[in-house]
């Protein structure tokens, strides 16, 4: 699966973007982040507060108990402040 | 006609309008939204998530003619560095009479503050950059339309 992510979570983690082979056991997209945040300490830094976080699955916004399902790409992000 | 305009380049209001004021109803509404000297800003920085911004702007506009009868409907938003004074975003509606623009309007910044996928980041004179943080008087407002 693609992670994409944007704004301050881009910069605590310092890439815009990484592949990775999501678990067996990782079925929604609060799993996939917990297990996503073992990747590093920034990841760790960046994933740590599920409240101050947003997610898309191929770009619909959902919440973290959403089912990952086919999903190709999950994008995590803080919330918006566009406007 | 529904428009959705991500920019790199500085916005012009009035394009966007006069195509609204053209499609034969008797009111356009809109809201520009311009980026605020908040104390010592000189500029502000919008990221976005492009695609899924397209789509989330279309999606509003679809809710908007579905919830009110409109003639037209535009959204063109800045990306990019934005200077103090310019404009960030430009919301318009047409219709035959005023009360479903004037809503509409309201509805479609609303509700772009707290859906649409845009980060911002505030640039001081001094070289320094600070991210703006979600409010939840926006989430307030945008839940008004629910």
């Amino acid at each position: 699966m693609k992670l994409v992510y944007f704004a301050r979570v881009r910069e605590a983690i310092g890439l815009s973007s990484e592949e990775c082979d999501v678990p067996q056991d990782a079925r929604s997209v609060g799993d996939l982040v917990a297990w996503i945040s073992a990747r590093s300490e920034e990841h760790a830094c960046a994933l740590q507060d599920l409240s101050r976080l947003r997610f898309a699955l191929d770009q619909e916004m959902v919440a973290d108990d959403a089912l990952l399902g086919a999903a190709q790409e999950l994008a995590i992000f803080p919330p918006v402040t566009g406007g | 006609m529904k428009i959705v305009r991500i920019s790199n380049a500085a916005i012009q209001p009035d394009e966007g309008l006069a195509a609204l004021a053209g499609l034969g109803g008797g009111a356009v509404s809109s809201f520009t939204g311009i980026a605020r000297d908040d104390g010592g800003v000189t500029a502000i920085e919008l990221e976005h998530y492009p695609g899924m911004t397209e789509a989330s702007l279309s999606s509003l506009i679809e809710a908007a003619t579905a919830r009110w009868s409109l003639l037209g409907a535009i959204i063109t938003h800045r990306v990019g560095i934005v200077p103090v004074g310019a404009p960030v975003v430009v919301v318009g509606a047409a219709s035959l009479h005023r009360a479903a623009a004037l809503e509409a309007t309201a509805f479609l910044i609303d509700r772009l503050k707290t859906e649409a996928p845009f980060w911002k980041r505030e640039h001081y004179a001094d070289g320094t950059a600070k991210w703006v943080d979600a409010k939840a008087s926006d989430d307030a407002r945008a839940e008004r339309w629910a």
